[in-house]
């Protein structure tokens, strides 16, 4: 059928007819996505809820699985996590002050920009193989927190860095033009002016890209990360496991009771990540209420 | 105050080292190419590249070892044709809604549900592949029929998975046609639907496809899920029901696995991992062109 075909139907029923199945089609889809989220939530709350209880969130891993316990998978995550934030952050932040407030257009900076966003779109497991060769193998960092820290940063730097472009973007430049005028250096007026008004912005963008992080299997499998720790890390260079690795594991076996277990750490990891995003929408609504 | 001169000195050192940071992504581009072509060198130096790309037999693992990669292609070649099945029509009809019907109120609730789907990671989409999907698909088609790991269940979650993504991009798209033509179009008495079609649609085409574009490329690089629900037998056999193996979840089980570190058993995740490589970063650089190329500026 061609465009004239179906504007010239002259049937005006039929075309509005057809134009009321076409809503429900596209309303159909619309809700199924709500539909599926609830499913899903609903299936692995009603599996994972009687696991988690205080004994499953301070104990070591076991292979009896009513004394298996999260408590060396959630260290684990808020060490590397906490190491990946120390490191992306700043590196981010500077990216993008750079690439906003100091590049001037010439075909370096342009090739920054291109790599950035064609980086963020490099599958997690490629960034899995580049930390397993260079900082576990090359470097012999081992499968330590540091290693797992690095991979980490590198693969949500590009995301930290658009998000906080963005935000810096966002700054009225009358406030750069102000400060300037009042003979402000470049970097006072960026740290300053610019950076404070950016930050809520920037902020919400570095705790959606640490929430991703902390999802992360893939990058971490490669790199080896142990399973069975019994330990909880005590610095940048033991040895660890982490929420993700954990619920892979536990879902990769073929017993009941394990999977109920993988549902359990789920329901943890969810509440975590659900509880950054609470974070990071509050201080979004925050500085929109305040800014005019 | 500091004297002009130490101002000059810090206002410089200050300008390098954010340089510097920002050169940090040209040095991880560098560092993963240079990666994945010196290790899959030792590779290559072992077995032809042409064994490797047309093979149609892949156990490196078993002797006599085959390093033919094809098996491996089919595999997340099924995944990403199911995954598109799903989530190409319901993400771009989502947008439609979003776009054409949905009023702010209901905006408020898509919008931030599409955000949880978005940031449900993937190992979750997994367990749930394997705990919820598959079990559904043994029920409905037959336990005999369905594998217990099966290709149909990891497209199934994949397809969940890059929903959002299909959904919002298609929604940037869609938003940014002007309402002028919109209302054009309604003027001269086109019904919802036609407008949608023949107007928003074709306005909107390259952000759309380009969205679709994306979105596969996530799903080829996508590693938990197919890899707890997909199994891990490379096959060409093209059946969605029965077990395959993607790139990605045979890079896992080597990891896994216990293959010495520089043997080519080992070296075959290089391989396969350059070979991943190159089409996510291929499909990527055609969104961007597409996008660059065939956008409809409107004044």
């Amino acid at each position: 059928m061609t465009t004239s075909d179906l504007m010239f139907d002259s049937n005006l029923g039929k075309r509005q007819r057809r134009a009321a199945r076409f809503r429900r089609l596209v309303a159909g889809a619309t809700w199924s996505g709500v539909v599926l989220l609830a499913v899903m939530l609903f299936h692995i709350v009603k599996e994972g809820i009687g696991w988690v209880d205080w004994q499953f969130l301070t104990s070591f891993p076991s292979i009896d699985a009513e004394k298996a316990g999260i408590k060396a998978a959630l260290a684990g995550t808020i060490w590397v996590i906490g190491l990946t934030a120390c490191i992306s952050i700043p590196v981010g932040v500077a990216s993008a002050i750079y690439l906003e407030e100091y590049a001037k257009p010439s075909r370096l900076n342009r090739l920054i920009e291109v790599n950035i966003s064609n980086l963020a779109g490099v599958p997690s497991i490629v960034y899995g193989m580049l930390g397993a060769t260079i900082f576990v193998r090359w470097l012999h960092l081992g499968q330590s927190v540091l290693a797992g820290a690095l991979t980490l940063s590198l693969l949500i730097l590009p995301v930290i860095i658009i998000a906080s472009r963005e935000a810096i973007r966002a700054v009225p430049s009358s406030l750069r033009q102000a400060a300037f005028a009042l003979g402000a250096t470049r970097w006072q007026t960026v740290s300053g002016h610019v950076l404070p008004a950016a930050t809520p912005g920037i902020l919400t963008g570095v705790i959606l890209a640490l929430s991703r992080s902390m999802g992360e299997t893939a990058p971490l499998v490669m790199m080896g990360a142990l399973t069975y720790v019994a330990y909880t890390p005590t610095g940048i260079t033991d040895e660890f496991t982490a929420l993700p690795i954990i619920i892979y594991n536990w879902s990769d076996r073929p017993q009941q009771v394990f999977h109920e277990l993988a549902a359990g750490g789920i329901v943890v990891l969810l509440a975590v990540l659900l509880a950054m995003n609470a974070i990071a929408v509050f201080i979004r609504h925050r500085s929109q209420r305040n800014s005019p | 105050m500091s004297s002009s001169q130490q101002r000059n000195r810090r206002e410089a050192l200050v300008s390098w080292l954010l340089k510097l940071s920002a050169l940090l992504s040209i040095a991880t581009t560098v560092a993963i190419i240079t990666v994945l072509a010196m290790e899959s060198y030792g590779f290559f130096a072992d077995v032809p590249l042409s064994d490797y790309l047309f093979g149609t037999d892949w156990s490196p693992l078993i002797e006599p070892a085959s390093f033919g990669v094809l098996p491996l292609v089919c595999g997340t070649l099924m995944i990403v044709i199911g995954a598109a099945l799903i989530a190409l029509p319901i993400g771009l009809g989502s947008a439609i809604y979003l776009g054409e019907y949905a009023g702010p109120r209901q905006r408020n609730i898509i919008k931030p549900v599409l955000e949880v789907l978005a940031g449900i990671p993937t190992v979750v989409y997994g367990y749930l592949a394997l705990t919820l999907i598959t079990p559904a698909l043994r029920e409905i088609l037959g336990t005999d029929n369905v594998g217990v790991f099966n290709a149909a269940s990891g497209a199934i979650v994949v397809g969940i998975m890059i929903l959002p993504m299909v959904t919002s991009l298609c929604d940037d798209a869609i938003r940014a046609v002007p309402a002028g033509i919109r209302h054009g179009a309604h003027a001269l008495g086109a019904t919802r639907l036609e407008v949608s079609t023949t107007i928003v649609v074709p306005s909107a085409l390259s952000g759309i496809v380009a969205s679709f574009v994306l979105a596969l490329s996530r799903a080829i690089g996508e590693t938990m899920a197919v890899t707890l629900a997909a199994g891990a037998t490379p096959s060409m056999s093209f059946d969605p029901l029965q077990s395959i193996q993607t790139m990605t979840a045979y890079m896992v089980q080597v990891a896994l696995g216990d293959a010495p570190v520089g043997t080519v058993e080992y070296n075959t995740i290089y391989a396969v991992g350059a070979l991943l490589f190159v089409i996510t970063l291929g499909m990527n650089l055609i969104a961007t062109r597409v996008l660059r190329r065939f956008r409809e500026v409107y004044e």
